[in-house]
């Protein structure tokens, strides 16, 4: 079985390279600025979320502009890969309703799409720190890790959400207003101390919010998380793939009466 | 090869098409929900090998092309079992599957990918696709920009070119103008004669007499008639077209004794004639010999008028 889908991956690695080339030039065909205003866009929501939040949340706190980098990068990653994955399904019905092709190609390329988006943001990102004065430690490369399990659990979030928007598709009204609820339920512009230990105990179940804490504890703090903050990073994104992946074999026949 | 044993493919029809998740809970709780499964196919048998071409027939709603979804893999049967060995490429409705953004040469690679195969491969037998799709001049336009006689003709080359062993064919060699047709018929057979196993749909029955060595008629999922008797299949198909009409009347058992008993008739006919010539050949035997007989005879009794002399 193991061997199978490895020989099935070298095999579609053409048609997923193509996948891949295909959504590159889509996206950025007609726009002038193309990469340009996907960097941009972060910066300016960081502009905005800074001049609007600093003086309420801003002025306990150092490094204010890194803390809000570090969540904005981190939930705008998660929010544009949950949102593009969800129609990656159903945007290649054609596709997948007249060819036989293994349906988790379309959103594995529409994440490499965006996390090549993220990969920028996030240079831009540690050039931000640098000119923060942020201390740069070996601890940084610890970074690979929260990284590695958001990109699972992005991937898992994208495969519930397509197999579900292809039989619903009212789905991303109700998620736009999850991610909403997800951005101000992340602390993304402010801090989680003054909350009572039972608000506290809320947020170690937001996926998204220990994520950023994770970075921030590497970038703001220099210390390097527990373990128990790393098992909980791995058992989000397993639990999300596993879902995500039981969906798609489940209902892998099934896909095509609904479009 | 392709061998169907008693594929039976049920389909599922209702409401539950473009509904939100609001209004698939409110039609739950009010129980108007509707979803209505029904049989697209059932008990289809048939076994080709290569260098078959097998025509499936039938009237619209006769369940075809959810046999041919289910022969290429995109639908899973619900009862028997499909066994195909070698690669299947399948064009059904062509046009579909192509992005109207990318160009035509971008396509072509996206097309070759979807069918699994190799880059290299495709930068190979590229310039053959461009080529014999007649498109050159149009390589790097944006797919929408083209006809959709081109479209179709860029779809039959890829398809056709890249060696496929099990080739699935729906309503695809109408495609393009008479030249272009004369050209894929062509290309049709010489995938044949290279031991393909080819599919063809088809609502011409001249096509169908003309191509294929097999054929299975089906009528609203049952399978009326798999048989090599292509000409007899035909014919009681346009019977049947011409019969339905006039009126609804229709037996297809009736059609299948008619085709056995139509092919018996041929055997019949065919085995009379052969006795016919080989009565003839004897009758010529038996006179060669008299005339040779003869001849002798005439000699010895010249021979003796001879000697006497």
């Amino acid at each position: 079985m193991q061997r199978k889908g490895i020989a099935s991956l070298l095999q579609y690695r053409f048609l997923f390279e193509e996948l891949v080339k295909r959504d590159f030039k889509k996206k950025y065909k007609r726009t002038i600025l193309g990469m340009g205003w996907s960097m941009l866009s972060p910066l300016l929501m960081l502009l905005v979320m800074k001049v609007v939040f600093e003086q309420f949340f801003g002025r306990t706190m150092n490094h204010y502009t890194t803390y809000l980098f570090c969540g904005l990068l981190t939930y705008q990653w998660f929010a544009e890969s949950t949102n593009s994955g969800m129609r990656s399904l159903f945007g290649n019905a054609t596709i997948f309703s007249k060819v036989n092709v293994p349906k988790y190609l379309f959103l594995f390329s529409a994440n490499v799409q965006v996390f090549i988006n993220f990969t920028l943001t996030f240079c831009i990102f540690l050039a931000f720190c640098a000119i923060d004065h942020v201390a740069f430690t070996w601890r940084f490369f610890c970074l690979i890790y929260p990284i590695l399990t958001l990109l699972l659990f992005n991937v898992g979030v994208g495969m519930v959400l397509s197999a579900l928007f292809v039989f619903f598709r009212d789905i991303d009204y109700l998620w736009s207003v999850a991610s909403l609820l997800t951005m101000y339920g992340s602390a993304i512009f402010y801090s989680t101390e003054r909350f009572s230990p039972k608000l506290q105990l809320i947020f170690a179940f937001n996926p998204v919010y220990r994520h950023i804490a994770y970075i921030r504890e590497i970038v703001l703090a220099g210390t390097v998380p527990s373990l128990a903050t790393h098992l909980a990073l791995l058992g989000f994104a397993l639990v999300a793939f596993l879902a995500g992946a039981f969906m798609y074999k489940h209902y892998n026949t099934k896909f095509l009466y609904y479009v | 090869m392709l061998e169907c044993a008693n594929v039976s493919i049920r389909y599922r029809v209702g409401d539950f098409k473009n509904i939100g998740l609001k209004e698939w809970v409110m039609r739950n709780l009010t129980g108007k929900y509707k979803v209505v499964d029904f049989w697209a196919d059932r008990e289809v048998s048939f076994a080709i090998e290569e260098g078959d071409m097998l025509g499936i027939i039938g009237t619209n709603g006769a369940s075809k092309s959810t046999l041919l979804k289910a022969i290429s893999g995109i639908m899973e049967p619900t009862r028997g079992r499909i066994v195909r060995r070698g690669k299947i490429a399948a064009l059904l409705e062509l046009a579909s599957g192509f992005d109207g953004d990318l160009t035509v040469k971008e396509n072509a690679y996206l097309r070759g990918a979807m069918l699994g195969y190799t880059r290299e491969f495709m930068d190979e037998t590229y310039p053959y696709i461009i080529e014999f799709s007649e498109l050159k001049a149009f390589e790097d336009r944006p797919f929408k920009q083209l006809s959709s006689g081109m479209k179709s003709r860029l779809a039959f080359a890829i398809a056709s070119l890249v060696k496929p062993e099990i080739l699935i064919l729906d309503e695809v060699l109408s495609v393009g103008d008479g030249a272009f047709r004369a050209k894929s018929e062509a290309k049709m057979r010489e995938i044949i004669k290279g031991g393909a196993t080819t599919i063809l749909v088809s609502h011409s029955i001249a096509q169908v007499r003309a191509m294929c060595n097999k054929i299975l008629w089906l009528d609203q999922g049952r399978q009326i008639v798999f048989t090599q008797d292509v000409e007899g299949a035909c014919d009681c198909y346009e019977e049947y077209l011409r019969n339905r009409e006039a009126g609804p009347v229709y037996d297809p058992v009736a059609a299948k004794a008619r085709i056995e008993a139509r092919a018996a008739e041929k055997a019949r006919k065919l085995a009379a004639a052969r006795k016919q010539v080989e009565d003839a050949k004897k009758a010529e035997k038996v006179r060669e010999i008299l005339r040779q007989s003869k001849a002798i005879l005439t000699s010895a009794f010249t021979n003796n008028k001879e000697q006497t002399r």
